[in-house]
């Protein structure tokens, strides 16, 4: 056997629309994805990442660049590659009128599985992703989670080498995400090659030995979650301010931002010499600074300082979108009073 | 190659099993479906049968239509799952399982002509209490079978391909009124020569009318002429253009 990576890309670019309206969703992405490792592809939604999955999937096919996965150019040896993949997508790829044993059953069979070999392998993998229960349920029973864990199994049928999962643990409660996350730790501790997008930084770090950061359609860094947030600093100086006019003058120095309590986070290495310098050189009169607390970075400092735009946080996002929703319920409300 | 036609043929069997299976959970929308052709039947036969003059009894005239509209308006809902699955994620799913277009389109196929073999009896049950008396002999009923198989199947593909086509489910779901709507301008109801001249080209040539004299000649055991003929090259055109079309559509929806 050779010990080519599980999959390497070179300069993928891809465009969607004409004239004006032509948008390039990649604009040359590098990616080297080691064999057995899981690599997470971070970025905002409208980054590209779903046309990356897609392009290394073979599912659709790059403007200009090439790739390999598992070896096999994913245009010239499309069989090749699709007999060692597998892809769960962002919707759900399940029949919900077939029960979750049918769905794994279909999908063995169409992997090349006999009958019999179709049967077993649909109950091991039930019994793995803790569906055996619910096996013999129609799927449209079936919660979020199980749904998602059932997606999961339907694409491991033919035991593939590489295993593209597309915001694998988007819209599920923390729990059934917990319970995916286990799913991902197994299927890489198995020797599987895990290649996954999110736009949560918790999953990222949870989750990848290597992270790659992409924004507007580039690769804006690369690494491990450690070096990743060393390159932004080792420390964030977080500073509450004592007024509106020291929080303005500094904000565009800052990799955090909490306006509600005047506070600024601004990016240090931690040291004692430096932090005074820092302390002394914004506020030499020592009458703007009301209190300080030194931290270590985040992920998030990461991304913000990479892509200038605010992550999803995992923690956070459900609360966002009840938000969201209400803001919409609001827009609605007032309708009716402009007409 | 050998080796890829097997795969291709475990394909499609699977998917077919798949949307036999898939119709079986969906019933009340098989019944529905079902429904539809025995009411238009009952409508026809008691509420204008009586002032229609064919020349026979209205519902040994009106049976061989109604079998067709049922085998045409079972058929178009292909084209709402076909389009089902192209929104949904499991498209993308079989593709990366290696599952070309034409296994998957052939399960829905398979899964259609399952529905329409069921209804078609159903229909055909219906109208033996109502009245209907066939004439035919062994050979000309299985021949009339035939021919409204070679209808289904054809209208199956080519709702297949709309199916690509379309859309969004709904969008596809219009096909279905087409077929609904296609038996009238025919001679499935009232004989052509009762309809306005400008109607009758359209009214003798379009394919219906062909499949529906084959199916009455046949089941009456009347001469036929040249229509059951007529009847499958019209079949056999239609299924080589939708299959064309499909393989083609499919190839573009998928880039």
């Amino acid at each position: 056997m050779t010990s080519h990576p599980a999959i390497e890309a070179t300069g993928l670019e891809k465009s969607y629309g004409n004239g004006n309206a032509r948008v390039r969703v990649l604009r040359g992405i590098d990616l080297r994805v080691e064999r057995g490792t899981v690599f997470a592809l971070l970025g905002p939604n409208g980054a590209g990442k779903t046309t990356a999955v897609r392009i290394l999937a073979t599912l659709t096919t790059a403007d200009s660049g090439t790739a390999r996965v598992a070896g096999y150019d994913v245009v010239a040896d499309r069989r090749r590659v699709r007999g060692a993949i597998s892809l769960t997508g962002q919707f759900a790829a399940v029949d919900e009128k077939q029960t979750g044993e049918e769905n794994l059953r279909m999908m063995a069979r169409l992997s090349g599985l006999s009958r019999a070999d179709a049967r077993r392998r649909a109950a091991a993998l039930l019994d793995r992703f803790g569906l055996a229960d619910a096996g013999g349920r129609l799927a449209v029973t079936y919660s979020g989670g199980m749904r998602r864990r059932l997606d999961l199994a339907a694409g491991l049928v033919g035991d593939p080498q590489v295993v593209f999962l597309d915001e694998p643990t988007t819209g599920l409660d923390p729990r059934s995400r917990q319970e995916l996350w286990q799913v991902v730790r197994d299927l890489s501790a198995r020797g599987a090659t895990v290649f996954l997008t999110t736009q949560y930084l918790e999953e990222a770090d949870q989750l990848a030995d290597r992270i790659a950061v992409v924004d507007h359609g580039l690769v804006v860094a690369e690494g491990t979650a450690e070096e990743l947030k060393n390159r932004v600093a080792g420390h964030r100086l977080d500073l509450v301010l004592t007024s509106r006019e020291a929080y303005l003058r500094l904000a565009s120095r800052a990799v955090h931002h909490a306006p509600e309590n005047l506070t600024l986070g601004l990016p240090t290495d931690g040291t004692s010499a430096r932090v005074r310098a820092l302390l002394d050189e914004i506020d030499p009169d020592g009458t703007e600074v009301a209190r300080f607390a030194l931290r270590g970075a985040t992920l998030d400092d990461v991304f913000l300082a990479l892509t200038g735009a605010a992550p999803a946080a995992t923690g956070h996002y459900q609360e966002q979108d009840q938000d969201q929703d209400q803001d919409q319920d609001q827009d609605q409300d007032q309708e009716p009073t402009h007409v | 190659m050998s080796d890829a036609l097997a795969s291709s043929r475990t394909h499609a069997l699977t998917m077919a099993g798949r949307g036999i299976r898939l119709s079986r959970r969906n019933i009340d929308a098989v019944i529905t479906a079902m429904m539809l052709p025995i009411m238009l039947m009952l409508i026809f036969v008691y509420f204008f049968g009586g002032a229609i003059d064919t020349g026979t009894e209205y519902v040994t005239y009106v049976v061989p239509g109604v079998l067709l509209l049922c085998a045409g308006f079972g058929s178009s809902s292909t084209a709402v799952s076909v389009s089902e699955d192209m929104k949904g994620g499991i498209i993308d799913r079989f593709r990366s399982l290696d599952i070309g277009g034409a296994p998957i389109l052939a399960g829905h196929v398979t899964a259609s002509v399952a529905r329409n073999v069921v209804s078609t009896a159903l229909v055909l049950g219906v109208a033996l209490l109502i009245g209907f008396r066939p004439s035919a002999t062994p050979a000309a009923a299985l021949a009339a079978a035939g021919i409204l198989f070679a209808f289904i199947v054809a209208i199956s593909w080519l709702s297949a391909a709309i199916g690509l086509l379309a859309k969004s489910p709904e969008a596809a779901g219009g096909f279905t009124f087409f077929m609904m709507f296609l038996p009238y301008p025919s001679s499935a109801f009232v004989p052509i020569d009762t309809m306005p001249d400008w109607l009758h080209g359209f009214a003798d040539h379009q394919p219906v009318t062909s499949v529906i004299e084959s199916l009455r000649g046949l089941l009456l055991g009347l001469p036929v002429g040249s229509a059951p003929w007529v009847a499958l090259a019209w079949c056999a055109g239609l299924l080589a253009l939708a299959l064309g079309l499909s393989g083609v559509l499919f190839r573009v929806r998928t880039a």
